[in-house]
């Protein structure tokens, strides 16, 4: 095993951890809004879209299978956070004033 | 490293502080919006950052792609329902898993057209990551169609389905073992994609409707892994940290869900809930009602309501499928005119995904300090005069306490059944989404309100208004 993927790996454990930590308090008022911020979040692979569908690999099929990769990347964030944010914009305490 | 290099793993640091610090936000309403924004910051600081990663060579597909994909994720998000929102997280949660199994199928490419063969330990990542994606893909498009009832949300049992998936299962580990053995080649490659996908669906058909909140939670975590996978194979710490952050909240989210409903995630997955209703069950639930059904007018109703100190509102899907949350917030806001006390119970299942009824009443301007998570508002059904259910079935089902042969025994309910008063608004007397008689509406506390819930809130609400 090499020194990289033994810290690859450290980073992963750890990762788990806060993961697990940061929602474990989230009343479930928001888990709606919550999972649908998390499912933006993976969108997070749009970033390994661009590079595989920027280093032109394959022929015909490697240029379908980058865009594809891109198309649904890029669904996948901007709906996302788009929808997140609908959801969260209608969330108003009885002291803040509506619109 | 180059200074370049260099930059960009900064980049991603922040990235991935900013994710953290999202998520952290999330959990208080007051703050929720700005978590959201600096998720958002991040994603921004991530897609900017990687536009200079020397390994990008070529503009033209990627630019194709998000021309394409990103204003097809943002229409169908600003256009979506509320009441949709489930199907649609279920279809953005799709998009990921296949965009992270196609990204490691591109990766395979890449190492398969150099010069050496890959080895076993670059195939491993892009192996599991492939399988991972695939499966969430085709699970989720699976939820999407029964949210969306394009099929039957029902379960779908055959003889012997369980062996058929545990061949599908094995085929996938065999292909899977043969090409990490060195036996490295395209078809094999392409039969494992295909086997994860044919995976996702036949693991998706015999989970019911009712449970579909669960299992879009459980595909969400795995995108999630598929995504931290992915950065294994192409050696990047921020899929990585971002797909484990996901993965690990999403599991615990999907393991408070099935709390939340008293049963094991295995019985989630396995169990075909809701598929056949039990025999014994009816003349169990009709013993324990042990009478008719009373039905009851919009007047008698709105009067009991505008008389009475407190009433406690219990929605379900049934105010969301009849668009009824306007009203319901005009009932509200004319009973507490005249002063009575009025409060929302919210089960967590309420609904098709949890926290869907804190969504839809919020969108109809409810203040969140007026919606009371089950703990805290049951022990105060005793004290309220009328607890009002709209749309509610499976949630306040008092077999779910008493009834052994319930599929839904221990399930934690909304102790409406305790209310000096019990009104249920309901379409008919149909079962609900899980497929299973409600005692209560036999109870002697009982009144029926039937008809549409929005047809029946507006009168209610002009009554209260008169009365």
């Amino acid at each position: 095993m090499t020194e990289h993927l033994l810290m690859l790996i450290t980073i992963f454990v750890l990762a788990i951890f806060v993961g697990f930590e940061v929602i474990s308090k989230v009343p479930s008022m928001l888990h709606t809004p919550l999972m649908s911020a998390t499912n933006a979040i993976h969108g997070i692979v749009v970033v390994g879209a661009m590079l595989i569908a920027g280093a032109a690999i394959g022929g015909t099929v490697g240029h379908i299978i980058g865009i594809a990769a891109m198309i649904l990347g890029a669904i996948n964030v901007v709906g996302g956070f788009a929808v997140t944010e609908r959801m969260l914009e209608m969330f108003k305490g009885r002291t803040e004033k509506r619109p | 490293m180059t200074a370049t290099q260099t930059i960009l793993a900064f980049a991603y640091l922040v990235t991935a502080v900013l994710f953290i610090l999202g998520l952290k936000f999330l959990s208080s309403p007051r703050s929720a919006r700005t978590g959201n924004i600096l998720a958002m910051i991040g994603m921004v600081i991530a897609v900017v950052a990687t536009c200079f990663d020397a390994s990008i060579i070529s503009w033209t597909d990627i630019i194709i792609g998000a021309l394409i994909g990103a204003p097809i994720g943002f229409v169908s998000a600003r256009l979506v329902k509320m009441t949709a929102m489930p199907q649609m997280v279920a279809l953005f949660n799709g998009a990921g898993g296949g965009a992270a199994a196609l990204v490691s199928t591109g990766e395979f490419l890449r190492l398969f057209e150099g010069s050496a063969l890959p080895t076993w330990d670059q195939l491993l990542p892009i192996v599991l990551s492939s399988i991972i994606g695939s499966v969430s893909f085709a699970g989720s498009i699976v939820a999407f169609a029964k949210l969306q009832e394009l099929m039957t949300g029902r379960p779908i049992t055959y003889a012997g389905q369980q062996i058929v998936n545990a061949i599908v299962l094995l085929a996938l580990l065999g292909l899977s073992g043969w090409l990490l053995a060195g036996n490295v080649s395209v078809p094999v490659f392409a039969g494992i994609v295909g086997a994860a996908l044919l995976l996702g669906v036949l693991g998706v058909l015999p989970i019911g409707g009712a449970d579909m909140p669960v299992v879009i939670s459980l595909l969400n975590s795995f995108t999630g892994v598929a995504v931290a996978v992915t950065g294994f194979a192409l050696n990047s710490t921020v899929l990585i940290i971002s797909g484990t952050l996901v993965g690990a909240s999403g599991t615990l989210l999907t393991m408070l869900m099935a709390t939340a409903m008293n049963r094991s995630l295995a019985n989630v997955l396995f169990g075909a809930f809701g598929a056949a209703p039990k025999a014994g069950e009816a003349t169990a639930a009709a013993a324990a009602g042990g009478g008719a059904v009373r039905s009851a007018s919009a007047e008698d109703v709105a009067t009991m309501l505008a008389y009475s100190r407190s009433v406690i509102i219990a929605p379900g899907y049934g105010m969301a499928v009849a668009q009824a949350q306007h009203a319901v917030r005009e009932l509200a806001a004319n009973l507490e005119k005249r002063g009575v006390d009025v409060k929302f119970a919210i089960h967590p299942v309420a609904g098709r995904m949890p926290g869907h009824m804190n969504v839809l009443l919020a969108e109809a301007n409810v203040p969140y300090d007026q919606l009371h998570e089950m703990d805290e508002i049951n022990p105060q059904f005793e004290a309220a005069d009328v607890a009002l259910v709209i749309g509610a079935n499976d949630v306040t089902n008092p077999a779910a306490r008493n009834v052994q042969n319930s599929p839904i025994y221990g399930m934690p309910i909304l102790d409406v059944d305790k209310a000096k008063n019990v009104v249920v608004l309901k379409r008919s007397m149909a079962t609900g989404f899980a497929g299973i008689d409600n005692p209560l509406f036999e109870n002697p506390k009982t009144m029926m309100l039937f008809g549409d819930a929005k047809d029946s809130v507006q009168k209610l609400a002009a009554d209260v208004a008169a009365a």
